[in-house]
């Protein structure tokens, strides 16, 4: 395919492997062990797993599977939430395909459907919208996710809802922002990254500037970048190329797809339905402040949490998971205790190993399990 | 072919046309001559043979005859409730034949005889029925066999989706033939027939839920005829399943297990149409994990790969063959994909249906 094949070219990858490997003497003998790159997006997690670009990587570098995937980062309370809501007679509750699975307390929303409520998959909120004008007698509540990426899509819904005066649609609104989430990581008393690789959709709506604190105030590279196979490494070889002349700064990699300036009419769209929340809760990461939007009063008619009563409870973490651990890359995925065993994709304790963009699924997934969890055996008999 | 057996009995008159009812009631369902005015006209009338013709309650089938073709017989059931009933390339009535063939050939059976379970929904409409109907025979006929008994239920509306068909099949295992997961040998290469996932591309597009404007057509086709040309072609054949729902990622996952080897395949002969990659892109799905109903895996010895793939492209269900991997002995049990890219990364089965990503 025109346009897409170019980007996934083996014989390119060569050469941008053979590039990286002529800076491994920059590197030798850094007693902080390999390099720690974090691509923060889950959608390069799924690059990175899909087209088996890990192995490919020299051993001195390491690739840290950030808190990207909006997914896996839901609280339980919040998955509890959409099931209430679910389960409200009269409601119509659509949700993307990938949340459907999320575990709640007590159970799924797959679950909650197979019980009799009324949940359908869309693939865009206007889908749900389009749901509310033809059952006009019915409620539909979008489930409203996603980091920047997904807000203008969401707040134009809104907006248009607006116009015509759909009354009977609403979102559950659980936007997440990028920008205090990578500080909060930053700000972590046992962060050892070295470098961001930076989510190429996000910066497609906020632009270049909002990252520019990552270099500017804790010295560290950050390279926007794309979703191919061939973005990724290229991104790597950017940031690696920063370590190893000492510099940092917030480099572009992703230009044929992200302006410096984002895409205002988006951000304006933004602007207008959603405010920042005080706070919000991340599963594995707790809570962070600003880290969450909500609707602001002009749009309360469309907000469902100010339109029906939802229980709001907050659920702790499960005791045994390591979830913000292997988020900051103070462990890897397998190391965490319950990895494989108690926590696995069909039964998944921890955030990361919900979705398939999780770090932990993808590499229960596409990693080769056994050898995994055998290095973990031989890990945890050293150490004891 | 079966038509050794098919052609025993006599003619028989064909039923004159019955039913006119537009659509389906309970009283189709009700066992008064509505439901007989049903069945001889629309499921007799067309499916057109001795053994049906005589309307008992069940299908009397010489033994003799079944035991000239070989030594085991393969018996094997499959439902079919696709929505929407028709779709590009296929209908549900298609499926519900070439399914159960392709079932059993993949055993190396020669198939001969199908039964055929009806659930209506009321309210379907009869031309449709005729329609679906009508597709069962035309395939059962390019398959070589015989819907000889089968069973109608009318039920409620809303208690089923307008319409769901199960078949019922057996065929003959010529002697010697020990087709079997367990015979695959590190070494060892696999074929597929031809393009993947054509089938589960179709049924997306055709639900019409995404907007695309697509011209995937299901690959829905009866193997036997290849399968056939396979078994002469190369002889010591290993094993063969037809990629169905889960797609060839499922089939190879199957076969690494069942043979405690190493499938290794590479992304880049694994054949796969430009209409449905665009379409996976766009929905964040995987064409190995994607249904067919036209194609199968094989694994063969190495040594007669080439003859077998010569074979297969010669057969018009088998032009695009491939070969696309190779069986080693580690790690076992586990599926390997070289990706284009150059990665490796492992092809696990799937959890349960693939789901859209949101980004």
């Amino acid at each position: 395919m025109k346009f897409v094949d170019e980007f996934r070219d083996p014989d390119a990858a060569k050469a941008v492997l053979r590039a990286i490997d002529a800076l491994a003497p920059n590197f030798a003998d850094r007693p902080e062990g390999p390099l720690q790159l974090m691509e923060f997006c889950g959608g390069h997690t799924h690059t990175i797993f899909r087209y088996g670009i890990e192995p490919m990587l020299p051993d001195w570098i390491e690739l840290v599977h950030g808190p990207g995937c909006p997914v896996c980062v839901l609280p339980m309370g919040r998955v509890d939430d959409c099931v209430a809501l679910a389960e409200r007679p009269n409601v119509i509750f659509t949700t993307f395909g990938d949340a459907i699975r999320v575990p709640g307390s007590r159970k799924s929303l797959l679950q909650a459907k197979a019980e009799g409520a009324d949940v359908r998959m869309v693939y865009s909120p206007l889908d749900a919208l389009e749901l509310a004008r033809r059952h006009p007698e019915r409620e539909v509540v979008f489930f409203a996710l996603g980091f920047e990426t997904t807000m203008p899509s969401t707040a134009l819904t809104v907006l248009q809802a607006a116009q015509e005066g759909v009354e009977n649609f609403s979102l559950f609104c659980n936007h997440i922002t990028t920008v205090p989430t990578i500080k909060a990581i930053l700000d972590s008393p046992d962060m050892r990254l070295d470098g961001f690789l930076a989510p190429g959709h996000v910066c497609m709506v906020v632009g270049e500037r909002p990252f520019d604190f990552v270099a500017e105030r804790y010295g560290k590279p950050l390279v926007i970048t794309g979703f191919e196979p061939l973005d990724i490494l290229q991104s790597i070889w950017m940031a690696v190329e920063q370590l190893a002349d000492r510099r940092c700064a917030v480099e572009n990699q992703y230009a044929r797809v992200v302006a410096a300036h984002g895409n205002p009419p988006g951000l304006e769209a933004i602007a207008k339905v959603f405010e920042l929340r005080a706070f919000f809760e991340w599963r594995g990461l707790g809570s962070i402040d600003h880290s969450g939007v909500g609707m602001r009063d002009a749009y309360a008619r469309f907000d469902a949490e100010h339109k029906f009563t939802v229980p709001n409870l907050r659920i702790a973490d499960p005791k045994s998971c390591q979830c913000g651990e292997v988020l900051k890359g103070s462990i890897r995925p397998w190391e965490c205790k319950v990895f494989g065993t108690a926590c696995t994709p069909q039964t998944p304790l921890g955030a990361l190993m919900v979705s398939s963009e999780g770090a932990c699924a993808a590499y229960h997934n596409f990693g080769d399990l056994q050898a995994l969890l055998a290095r973990r055996e031989t890990q945890e008999a050293v150490s004891s | 072919m079966s038509s050794s057996i098919l052609a025993e009995g006599t003619p028989f008159a064909r039923p004159r046309r019955t039913l006119h009812a537009e659509r389906i009631t309970l009283a189709h369902g009700a066992g008064g001559k509505a439901m007989r005015d049903l069945i001889e006209d629309v499921f007799v009338g067309t499916f057109d043979n001795p053994h049906l013709h005589e309307l008992d309650d069940q299908a009397r089938l010489p033994l003799d005859a079944i035991a000239k073709g070989g030594d085991q017989l393969a018996f094997t059931t499959d439902s079919y409730v696709v929505d929407p009933l028709f779709f590009p390339g296929g209908d549900i009535g298609e499926l519900a034949i070439t399914g159960t063939v392709n079932d059993l050939a993949v055993s190396g059976a020669t198939p001969h005889y199908l039964t055929c379970g009806m659930i209506i929904e009321e309210g379907l409409e009869v031309e449709a029925l005729r329609r679906v109907v009508a597709s069962m025979k035309r395939t059962a006929d390019a398959a070589g066999v015989a819907i000889v008994t089968g069973d109608t239920k009318v039920v409620h509306r809303g208690a089923a989706d307008k319409l769901f068909i199960n078949t019922a099949g057996v065929g003959v295992i010529a002697a010697g033939r020990k087709l079997h997961a367990s015979t695959i040998r590190p070494g060892d290469v696999l074929l597929v027939n031809g393009a993947l996932g054509d089938h589960g591309a179709a049924i997306v597009d055709a639900r019409g839920e995404y907007a695309m404007q697509n011209t995937i057509e299901s690959d829905c086709q009866p193997l036997s005829g290849l399968i056939e040309t396979m078994l002469n072609a190369c002889p010591d054949l290993r094993c063969m399943r037809d990629a169905t729902r889960g797609g060839v990622a499922t089939v190879a996952n199957e076969f690494a297990q069942a043979s405690h080897t190493a499938i290794r395949l590479h992304e880049r002969s694994l054949p796969v149409r430009d209409a449905v990659r665009g379409m996976c892109e766009i929905l964040g799905l995987d064409p190995l994990y994607l249904a067919n109903e036209g194609k199968l895996m094989a694994i063969a010895p190495a040594a007669q790969a080439q003859p077998l793939l010569e074979a297969m492209r010669a057969h018009h269900a088998g032009r695009d063959s491939a070969i696309v991997g190779e069986v080693h002995p580690a790690p076992a049990g586990r599926v390997i994909l070289e990706t284009g890219f150059g990665g490796d990364r492992v092809l696990d089965v799937l959890i349960g249906d693939q789901l859209p990503r949101i980004c």
